[in-house]
C-alpha cells in the first residue's frame, strides 16, 4: 500500500513542479488512452454510459463543470451564474448563462446561444429517448437572449438549477449538424453520433464503434496553445487489469481508466516504475441493496414488485441490522480497494458537509451483537445451524456483476453471514447484462430478481438532491414503469418521499445538507441499503503525461487540453 | 483385409487346440501393451482417486476463508497455500476437480450417445441420412453462445428450485454441453457408417438375412467406436473448458463454487505474483485431458481387429 501512497505523492509533487512549457499546440505528439470498456457513440444523450460520456467529453463541453474539488467552474461560459451576481432570479425559477465571446466549433464556424437551446429541445424531445432527461428535468423553456446569452426557465423554484449544461453528461452539440436528427430520427443519425462537431480540444478523425477512436487537436480550440497533443488514440476493450499493465508495466498506453483490480497486484504492476495510481474520491458508495419485496419465482410476474408482498424476512429491521453488523467492512476493503477504499455506513458518504455520522454502528463488526439481535427477535437456530422463524429461513441470493473484487467481496460475507446463521447462496452476472438493462433478461439489476445485490452508484456534481429523491415511492422500479426506476429496494415512505420535496424548495446550503442526513439517516436505520465502501476512483497514467488531475465530479478527461508530456 | 490369411491363426481342423478368447480379452491384452495408454490410465486412476478419496484426508474446507492466513506459500497445512482470501489451494484443487470431472465425463457421455445415434441412424439409413444431417447443420450453424444464454436464463430458475443451486446448474451446464457438442462426433461416425455399410462383411450378413438391428449392433458399430474413443476424449477436455468459460461468464456455478476452470480464472488475476495458483489447476486439467487421450488412443487401437491381429 505505501507504493501506492508514495505514488500519489509524486503525482502531487510532479504537479507542483511542472509549469506548462509548451507554448504550441499539438508540440507533445500522440496521447493513448485505453478504456477498457469500449465507446460505443460519442453522444452522451443518447448513453449513459460512463465510457461514452467521458469519451465525448473531449470533444463536446459543457457550459459550467465540476473540477477535481468538486467545484463548479465556467467552462464554456463566462461566469457560473448565482443569486449573487444576478445570474440567478431571486425566485430560483430561471437561470441566465453568458457565453464567452469568440468560442467557435471544430468546422470554423461560431458557437452561439442557438446552439445552447437546440440542445435543450435536441434533449427535451419526447421521442428523443434522451438519456440526460433528468438533468432537464422541470425546465419549462430555455431561449437565446442574444447571441452569447441563454435563459433557462423552470417550472418551480431550483434551489440548484445548475442541471441543465453542467457537467460532462450535459455538454452542448451544434446545432447546424444536429438539426436533423431531432426526436425518433436521433439514433439514426451514425454520421452526426460517431463524429460530433465541438468545442473541445480534440476533433474526432475515425470512430470505429466499440473498438479504437482517433481524434486530432481541433484547430478551432480557444486556447491556441492547447491542446499539448496534436493526436490521440481512445481504444476500448479488453479488461481492468489488462488496461492497468498495459500503461503500469509495459507503458504501450499513457492513461488508464477505473482500475477496479486487487490492490495488491496494482501495487505490484506500479512498483515497475513505468506510470503511477492515482485515485479520488467522489462519491461512489459500493453497497447492498436489500429487496422489500417477494422474489419468490412462483410469483411470476409479480415477482420482486410491490404488488408481490414483501420480502419473507428482509422486512423484519432485526435481520437487516444483524446482516449489517455481521460484516467487516475494514476488512472488505483493505482486500479489495487498498487505498482506494474507505468503510462507509451511509450511502451518501461526501462532500463531507452532508455526511452523516449517525450511523458509524456498523463501523465495527460485531458477530455476537448480530446473534443476539437475532435471537432475540425469535429467529432460531435449526439442525443445519441456520436459523429460521415460523417455517421461514434466513437463506439469501445474493447477486452482483462478474468481478474478481466483487466475487471476493462475496466469498467474505457469505462467511460471516453463516457465523450468524444466515445461508448465502451466490450470483454473478455478467456486468453487460447486469447493467444492461434489457427488459427481456431477467438478470438485470432493476429486476432484482434476488434477495441482496450489490453494486456502486454515485452522483455527478455536488448536490444529492437528485441522488435522494432515487428512493422515494414514484422511483420503483416495475413492469408498470418498464422496470425503470433507481429506487432498487424497493423502499417506500411517505416521510421520505416529504423529505425529498422539501430538499427540493430549499435553497440554503446549512438546511439542505441537514434534510440530505435526515434522508440519509432514515435509508440507513430502515435498512433499504447496507453501505459497505467507500469508494475512490482509481486510474493510472504513464510518468511522462503530466497534467493528470483526477476527477470524480465530472469527466476524468475534463482537462485533457492541459495534459503534456514530461521528461 | 479382414478376410486375409494371418499368420498366428490356428490352422483349420484344429479349433479345439486353442482356448477361447474373448474379445474383451483380446482388447485389453493390446491395450496393455500400449505404454503411452498404461501410463495414461494410471494418471487418471490417480487423479479420480485423489479428487474423490482426498478430501476425506485432507480435510479443510475448500470455501473456508481465513484471512489473516492469506497469500501463505506452501507449507504442511497448506500443502498449495492458500488465496488471496486464504482459502486452501489444495482442498480447493480437490473438490474443483470432482465438478469438473463430472461435468466433463457426463456432458461427454451425453454428446456421445446423441452423437452416435444421428451418426449410425443418418449413414445406415438413406432415407433419414438428409433430414438428420441438415439437422446437425443447423446445430453446426447455430451461434453456440447466445444460445446457451437462452437455454440458461429459461430453465436455470425452474431447474435451482427444483434441485438446489448446485445440482440444478450441474444437470443444467452437463444438458447444455451435451446437446451442443455431438455434432462433430455425429459427422465423423456417418462417414465412418456410409463407408463400411457397402463392404463386404456386411452385404455377407445381409445376405444370410441378418436383421438390420443386428447389423448395426454386431458390424457397423465395433468398426465405428475407434473414431468414437476418439471424439470421447477430445469430448472430456472440451467439456472441462467450456464449463469453465460458462463460469466465467457468470452463467455457470456460483462463484464460491470451485472447478478447475474457475480455479485457472480466478488466478491469472495473480499471474505473476503467484503463478501456482495457475499452475495447479492448469496442471490437473492438462493432465487429465493428456491421459485420457492416450487412454483414447489406446482404446482405439485395441478396438481396431487390423492392429489387434498384426501383433
Amino acid at each position: 500500500m505505501s507504493v501506492l501512497k508514495k505514488t500519489l505523492l509524486a503525482t502531487a509533487a510532479a504537479l507542483l513542479t511542472t509549469t506548462a512549457a509548451h507554448a504550441e499546440r499539438g508540440s507533445d505528439g500522440h496521447l493513448n488512452i485505453i478504456y477498457w470498456q469500449a465507446s460505443s457513440i460519442l453522444n452522451p444523450f443518447l448513453s449513459g454510459g460512463t465510457k461514452d460520456v467521458e469519451a465525448s467529453s473531449m470533444v463536446i463541453e459543457p457550459l459550467g463543470r465540476y473540477d477535481e474539488k468538486g467545484n463548479l467552474i465556467p467552462w464554456l461560459a463566462v461566469d457560473i451564474p448565482t443569486v449573487a451576481n444576478g445570474g440567478v432570479s431571486e425566485d430560483l425559477k430561471s437561470i441566465t448563462w453568458k457565453i464567452q465571446p469568440g468560442i467557435k466549433w471544430s468546422d470554423g464556424s461560431d458557437f452561439t446561444a442557438e446552439d445552447v437551446v437546440f440542445t435543450a429541445d435536441y434533449c427535451m424531445h419526447p421521442e428523443g429517448g434522451c438519456q440526460q432527461l433528468t438533468k432537464f428535468a422541470d425546465v419549462e423553456k430555455v431561449e437565446a437572449l442574444d447571441a452569447l446569452t441563454v435563459k433557462v426557465t423552470f417550472s418551480k423554484p431550483k434551489p440548484h438549477p445548475y442541471g441543465p449544461f453542467t457537467g460532462g453528461e450535459s455538454p452542448i452539440i451544434q446545432k447546424a449538424q444536429f438539426q436533423d436528427c431531432m426526436g425518433a430520427k436521433a439514433p439514426e443519425c451514425t454520421e452526426q453520433n460517431f463524429g460530433p462537431n465541438g468545442t473541445g480540444p480534440f476533433r474526432v478523425t475515425e470512430f470505429r464503434a466499440n473498438d479504437v477512436i482517433s481524434m486530432e487537436a481541433n484547430p478551432n480550440y480557444r486556447d491556441a496553445s492547447k491542446p499539448h497533443f496534436a493526436t490521440l488514440t481512445f481504444k476500448g476493450g479488453g479488461d481492468a487489469a489488462a488496461a492497468a499493465r498495459s500503461v503500469l508495466q509495459t507503458g504501450e498506453f499513457d492513461y488508464a481508466w477505473n482500475l477496479q483490480v486487487d490492490p495488491t497486484v496494482l501495487a505490484d504492476m506500479a512498483s515497475a516504475g513505468k506510470g503511477q495510481v492515482v485515485s479520488a474520491f467522489g462519491t461512489s458508495v459500493e453497497r447492498l441493496m436489500v429487496n422489500l419485496t417477494n422474489p419468490d419465482s412462483a410469483l411470476g410476474d409479480q415477482r420482486s414488485t410491490v404488488e408481490g408482498g414483501p420480502h419473507p424476512f428482509l422486512t423484519d429491521a432485526a435481520v437487516r441490522r444483524a446482516l449489517s453488523l455481521a460484516i467487516d467492512r475494514q476488512t472488505l476493503s483493505d482486500v479489495g480497494y487498498g487505498e482506494a477504499g474507505q468503510p462507509t455506513c451511509n450511502v451518501l458518504p461526501a462532500p463531507a458537509i452532508f455526511a452523516s455520522t449517525a450511523n458509524d454502528e456498523c463501523l465495527v463488526q460485531n458477530i455476537d451483537l448480530a446473534n443476539q439481535i437475532l435471537d432475540e427477535a425469535g429467529w432460531a437456530k435449526g439442525g443445519d445451524g441456520i436459523r429460521a422463524k415460523d417455517g421461514v429461513r434466513l437463506s439469501i441470493l445474493y447477486q452482483t456483476s462478474t468481478n474478481a473484487v466483487r466475487q471476493d467481496t462475496q466469498a467474505l460475507v457469505k462467511q460471516w453471514w453463516g457465523q450468524i446463521g444466515v445461508e448465502t447462496e451466490l450470483k454473478n452476472i455478467d456486468a453487460a447484462v447486469f447493467f444492461g438493462g434489457d427488459q427481456s433478461s431477467p438478470d438485470t439489476f432493476q429486476k432484482f430478481y434476488a434477495d441482496i445485490e450489490m453494486y456502486t452508484n454515485n452522483f455527478n456534481g455536488t448536490d444529492p438532491e437528485k441522488y435522494m429523491s432515487n428512493w422515494t415511492c414514484g422511483e420503483i422500479p416495475s413492469p408498470a414503469t418498464n422496470w425503470l426506476g433507481s429506487n432498487m429496494p424497493r423502499y417506500c415512505n411517505e416521510a421520505y418521499d416529504a423529505l425529498a420535496a422539501k430538499l427540493a424548495q430549499t435553497s440554503a446550503i446549512d438546511e439542505r445538507a441537514a434534510i440530505a442526513k435526515q434522508m440519509n439517516d432514515m435509508l440507513m436505520q430502515e435498512g433499504a441499503m447496507i453501505p459497505l465502501i467507500h469508494r475512490g476512483g482509481v486510474s493510472a497514467h504513464s510518468n511522462t503525461l503530466g497534467g493528470v488531475l483526477m476527477n470524480e465530479w465530472d469527466s476524468e478527461l475534463w482537462n485533457v487540453a492541459d495534459w503534456h508530456r514530461t521528461n | 483385409m479382414t478376410d486375409a490369411a494371418l499368420p498366428n491363426q490356428a490352422p483349420p481342423g484344429e479349433p479345439a487346440m486353442r482356448p477361447h478368447r474373448s474379445l474383451w480379452r483380446d482388447v485389453w491384452a493390446q491395450f496393455a501393451v500400449h505404454k503411452g495408454a498404461m501410463a495414461g490410465t494410471g494418471i487418471f486412476v490417480f487423479i479420480v482417486l485423489a479428487v474423490f478419496i482426498g478430501p476425506y484426508i485432507h480435510t479443510l474446507d475448500p470455501s473456508f476463508i481465513d484471512i489473516r492466513n492469506k497469500n501463505q506459500g506452501p507449507s504442511f497445512e497448506h500443502p498449495m497455500g492458500t488465496d488471496q482470501l486464504g482459502r486452501d489451494t489444495f482442498a480447493q484443487v480437490l473438490a474443483g476437480g470432482q465438478v469438473s470431472l463430472a461435468v466433463g465425463v457426463t456432458a461427454m457421455a451425453l454428446s456421445l450417445v446423441i452423437g452416435t445415434l444421428i451418426g449410425v441412424l443418418a449413414g445406415y439409413f438413406r432415407r433419414l441420412d438428409g433430414p438428420l444431417m441438415r439437422f446437425t447443420d443447423l446445430f453446426l450453424a447455430l451461434p453456440l453462445l447466445p444460445l446457451l444464454l437462452v437455454i440458461i436464463m429459461l430453465f436455470r430458475d425452474t431447474l435451482r428450485s427444483a434441485f438446489g443451486p448446485e445440482t440444478g446448474i450441474f444437470i443444467l451446464i452437463v444438458f447444455v454441453i451435451g446437446i451442443t457438442s455431438w455434432m462433430q462426433t455425429a459427422r465423423i461416425v456417418r462417414g465412418d457408417v456410409l463407408g463400411l455399410k457397402e463392404r463386404e462383411f456386411v452385404l455377407a450378413a445381409h445376405s444370410i438375412g441378418t436383421r438390420q438391428h443386428r447389423v448395426i449392433s454386431r458390424h457397423i458399430f465395433p468398426n465405428v467406436l475407434s473414431p468414437i474413443m476418439v471424439s470421447a476424449t477430445l469430448g472430456i477436455a472440451n467439456a472441462i473448458i467450456t464449463e469453465s468459460a460458462l463460469s466465467f461468464l457468470g452463467l455457470g456455478f456460483p462463484s464460491d463454487f470451485p472447478t478447475w476452470g474457475r480455479l485457472v480464472f480466478d488466478g491469472v488475476t495473480f499471474l505473476e505474483q503467484h503463478p501456482e495458483r495457475v499452475l495447479y489447476p492448469g496442471m490437473a486439467i492438462a493432465l487429465t485431458v493428456l491421459s485420457v487421450n492416450y487412454m483414447g488412443d489406446g482404446i482405439r487401437d485395441a478396438l481396431d481387429p487390423r492392429i489387434r491381429s498384426n501383433r
